[in-house]
């Protein structure tokens, strides 16, 4: 107890130190529980943006990329497909339900995705969790639209606002002027990619690129009450989710759906592609984590330089407590808890820091990047890192300790 | 605990910090209970080493040291150390005190080591002995100061603080008054005396300094018991 609190005054008198050798400590903890909690985070939040959906159904292609702009909104549909290929698919005996995605315009930003009622009706995030409105309700008319809540959130966007929505991806010259749509609905936040997209029908898809055929806007303008869902035929969509009546038929659906005669198409099992994704993105945390390792090692090693260059000038310290009755082995406690509360603190302020950001940079993250990241707690991972950091910082004490264990033994009373 | 006639008795010791090179053999040197015992010699005759062996910091390769009655030759490391801690006040001749504490915990350690000194306290708790005993010797205002902005002098009556503290049965001083001006020893000398006595220590007083002398009862000349070899 003591010795404890010798330790404790020992470190604060050298504050400075102390609290720098905390400090890269921490830094280097905050790093490396970091990288890990923003991979978990990342894994949670991509695998819980879509579920119960067994495939994702696109032009033939790669599945990744496939995934990526169905599902996350991220990257871009090679090529569509066409609607009677899904409506084939929709109608399969084996199929449950499927949701038909549609997706090639923008609004500030935000990509428009043309569907169903399929869509808010079987759309499943996070295991059971459907898409609930926080206002208004579905899109029904040619020229509705349902605005994400991050939308929403990020536009200042209210029930009834006319928008104006531009061709393309990126913020475009060529907008749809003629047909502005109103927003009728506002969905609830799901904490997913489903915040950052705008919802219209596929009628309003087709409505808006109405006299569009050869790729620019026509010369003269169709007004909105001329066009009428009996005059419009979906003929394309980019990609539609889907869910089979039983697990069982997935495997053999997806064969079906690769080698359909008609059309090439590409059905992936999300799940799957996701841990290719994760496979990719391994060497990048590997990396990181290497790094965030090296910062450590230079941290503790910060650590040992400061103990150690302090032995000299502490023999006379040593000989004090050594008349005191201390013993040899508790002057060794001495700096062994020295260190280990160093390094204890350090990780504690590291591992706290690394929570802190994790929730500070969650929303924005998702917000600006579209990348899901969930907040997960503890993991096996950052308990091993902890107890690597406290236990290393213990046993690179062993390194002054011993010195002033000899001391404390040899130099007797003459120290000084 | 019997007290035993003698509160220090060397025989026959040898000792080195290697095997083969001695540097101090003592034939016999005898304390007596409850005496001021002048030790003399000069700079590096071995009076530091002398008293590491009386403490049981060091141990020789050869002979007995009985201390308080207990033969600390025959005693494992740990039980040297308990008993010097609770039996023993130590003061050195300069930077005695942890630099990181402040009067109070400074003078409050031996307790907090060790049970026996918490036991033989004057005041009932720890607080109130280490401030009866700072201000016994005219430090109270410096009580919870960092011990670094004291002056050596002042440095010095906080050392004696400590280690007389739970009335150890000896006290031993290490040149305690080098550090300090001529016209300071005095003053020092009679504070030690006065709170050796309310101790009932007995005080074995190391200097080269001939000087003090005068003011112990008894004078052993380091010269006188061992064969030097450093």
């Amino acid at each position: 107890m003591t010795v404890l609190r010798l330790a404790y005054e020992s470190l604060r008198s050298r504050m400075f130190t102390t609290g720098l050798t905390i400090f890269s400590i921490a830094l280097s903890v905050l790093l490396l529980v970091g990288v890990d909690r923003i991979r978990q985070g990342t894994q949670v939040g991509f695998e819980g943006t879509l579920s119960q959906t067994d495939l994702v159904v696109g032009a033939r292609g790669g599945s990744l990329p496939l995934l990526l702009y169905a599902v996350f909104h991220i990257g871009t549909a090679n090529n569509d497909i066409s609607y009677a290929s899904y409506h084939h698919f929709a109608n399969h005996p084996a199929v449950l339900w499927t949701i038909p995605l549609s997706m090639g315009d923008s609004h500030r930003g935000f990509r428009v995705v043309a569907t169903d009622d399929n869509f808010y009706e079987h759309y499943r995030y996070r295991g059971n969790h459907n898409l609930q409105f926080a206002q208004g309700s579905r899109a029904e008319g040619i020229f509705d639209a349902v605005l994400g809540s991050a939308v929403a959130n990020q536009l200042h966007y209210h029930l009834g606002q006319q928008i104006v929505l531009s061709h393309g991806l990126q913020a475009s010259f060529l907008k749809h002027t003629a047909d502005p749509y109103t927003v009728v609905g506002i969905l609830a936040r799901t904490a997913t990619p489903v915040d950052r997209g705008i919802y219209i029908t596929l009628w309003g898809d087709e409505a808006m690129h109405l006299g569009w055929e050869n790729g620019a806007p026509p010369l003269t303008a169709i007004p909105e009450s001329q066009i009428h869902k009996s005059d419009l035929h979906v003929k394309t969509i980019s990609a539609f989710l889907l869910r089979t009546r039983s697990r069982m038929s997935t495997l053999f659906l997806q064969r079906e759906i690769n080698t359909y005669q008609p059309e090439p198409l590409t059905a992936i099992i999300p799940a799957f592609t996701l841990e290719d994704l994760w496979s990719v993105l391994g060497a990048a945390d590997v990396a990181l984590s290497l790094v965030s390792g090296a910062v450590l090692v230079v941290g503790l090693l910060v650590m040992l330089t400061a103990l150690y260059t302090s032995l000299n000038e502490r023999r006379r310290e040593i000989a004090v407590l050594r008349t005191l009755g201390l013993h040899a082995r508790q002057i060794f406690a001495l700096f062994i808890l020295e260190s280990s509360l160093i390094s204890a603190v350090g990780a504690a302020f590291g591992l706290a820091a690394a929570y802190l950001v994790l929730f500070a940079i969650r929303i924005p993250v998702e917000n600006r990047y579209g990348i899901p990241l969930a907040m997960v707690g503890f993991s096996a991972r950052v308990a091993y890192y902890m107890a690597a950091v406290v236990v290393a910082g213990a046993l690179l004490g062993f390194i002054p300790a011993i010195r002033a264990y000899r001391n404390a033994l040899v130099d007797g009373l003459n120290a000084g | 605990m019997i007290t035993a006639p003698e509160a220090v008795y060397l025989k026959n010791v040898v000792f080195g910090y290697d095997l083969r090179t001695p540097v101090l053999r003592v034939d016999e040197l005898v304390v007596a209970t409850g005496k001021r015992v002048f030790l003399y010699g000069p700079s590096g005759s071995g009076k530091t080493t002398l008293l590491g062996l009386i403490t049981g910091v060091l141990t020789p390769q050869q002979g007995s040291c009985t201390v308080l009655g207990k033969d600390i030759t025959k005693m494992s490391a740990p039980a040297r150390d308990r008993h010097r801690g609770s039996e023993m006040g130590y003061i050195f001749q300069s930077f005695n005190l942890i630099p990181y504490l402040t009067v109070r915990q400074n003078v409050a350690l031996p307790c907090h080591v060790h049970k026996r000194r918490r036991l033989n306290m004057v005041a009932h708790t720890v607080d109130k002995e280490v401030e009866r005993l700072v201000a016994r010797l005219g430090l109270e205002v410096y009580l919870d100061r960092n011990v670094k902005k004291l002056s050596t002098g002042q440095q010095q009556r906080v050392a004696i603080a400590r280690a007389v503290i739970g009335k150890p049965s000896l006290v031993i001083a290490d040149e305690p008054t080098s550090s300090l001006d001529a016209d300071r020893r005095a003053d020092f000398l009679e504070l030690l005396f006065e709170v050796c006595d309310e101790a009932q220590a007995t005080l074995v007083f190391v200097s080269h300094d001939r000087s003090l002398m005068e003011r112990f009862e008894e004078h052993i000349a380091l010269r006188d018991i061992s064969r030097g070899c450093a």
